[in-house]
């Protein structure tokens, strides 16, 4: 998942500095259905890796290890990651159109 | 006799245990971490603040200071932190020696690879002509 995301990253700047032409090519594969589903797999997949990664980060301080309340983060971060990725993209859709 | 078939109580425990390393390589995965929680916000935040998404105005973004900056440490911490999170995975899964060396070694070259073709993109954007 990384490595699709960094190589997109580095895919839309090549084509963003290579001019018109190249970004038409980026522009037409990204709003295509199958790159849209690729691009929000991997924003949902980008905000459930950095929810969990914060979640992680408070379990490193030694903090919300109580059975209860570890559960209520984990669950919080798959709710949230799916809010986020929805937002970002019913706002994105918005361009795409 | 391999490790742990020893008969004597030291024995069954050398070679076990702490490797005396890893711990920079875990603290780095969370420094990165933080310093992408803060540089993934000003991505996102920034697509949301430009007025349009298409090509003039993503070219007029990256071609400041303001844009060029954080997207060069964007590119520099995010490949960095995505080699190091999958050293873990390669070390967890591929236990061989020899194995091991040559995927994290063909691993770190795509890392770097990859962060040079994205630092280069952006180069061209930064001191090239905006368009």
């Amino acid at each position: 998942m990384s490595i699709a995301g960094l190589a997109i990253l580095s895919w839309w700047l090549m084509a963003l500095a290579r001019g018109a032409d190249a970004y038409a090519t980026f522009e037409k594969a990204s709003h295509h259905p199958v790159g849209l589903i690729v691009l929000i797999g991997l924003t949902w997949s980008f905000f459930q890796h950095l929810l969990s990664g914060i979640r992680h980060l408070t379990m490193d301080t030694g903090a919300a290890f109580d059975l209860g309340v570890n559960k209520t983060f984990a669950v919080l971060t798959i709710l949230g990651s799916v809010v986020l990725t929805a937002l970002l993209w019913v706002w994105f859709l918005g361009y795409v159109k | 006799m391999s490790i742990g078939e020893s008969s004597t109580p030291l024995g069954k425990v050398r070679g076990l245990g702490s490797a005396r390393e890893g711990g920079e390589h875990w603290l780095t995965e969370r420094v990165t971490s933080l310093a992408l929680l803060l540089l993934g916000t000003w991505f996102i935040a920034s697509l949301l603040l430009l007025p349009k998404l298409d090509q003039p105005t993503l070219v007029e973004w990256l071609h400041a200071p303001s844009g060029v900056i954080p997207m060069a440490l964007l590119i520099i911490v995010g490949f960095k932190h995505a080699l190091d999170g999958m050293k873990v995975f390669i070390d967890d899964y591929v236990h061989e020696p020899g194995s091991n060396f040559v995927i994290n070694t063909l691993l770190l070259f795509a890392a770097v690879a990859g962060a040079a073709i994205a630092l280069y993109a952006l180069a061209a954007l930064a001191f090239g002509v905006a368009a």
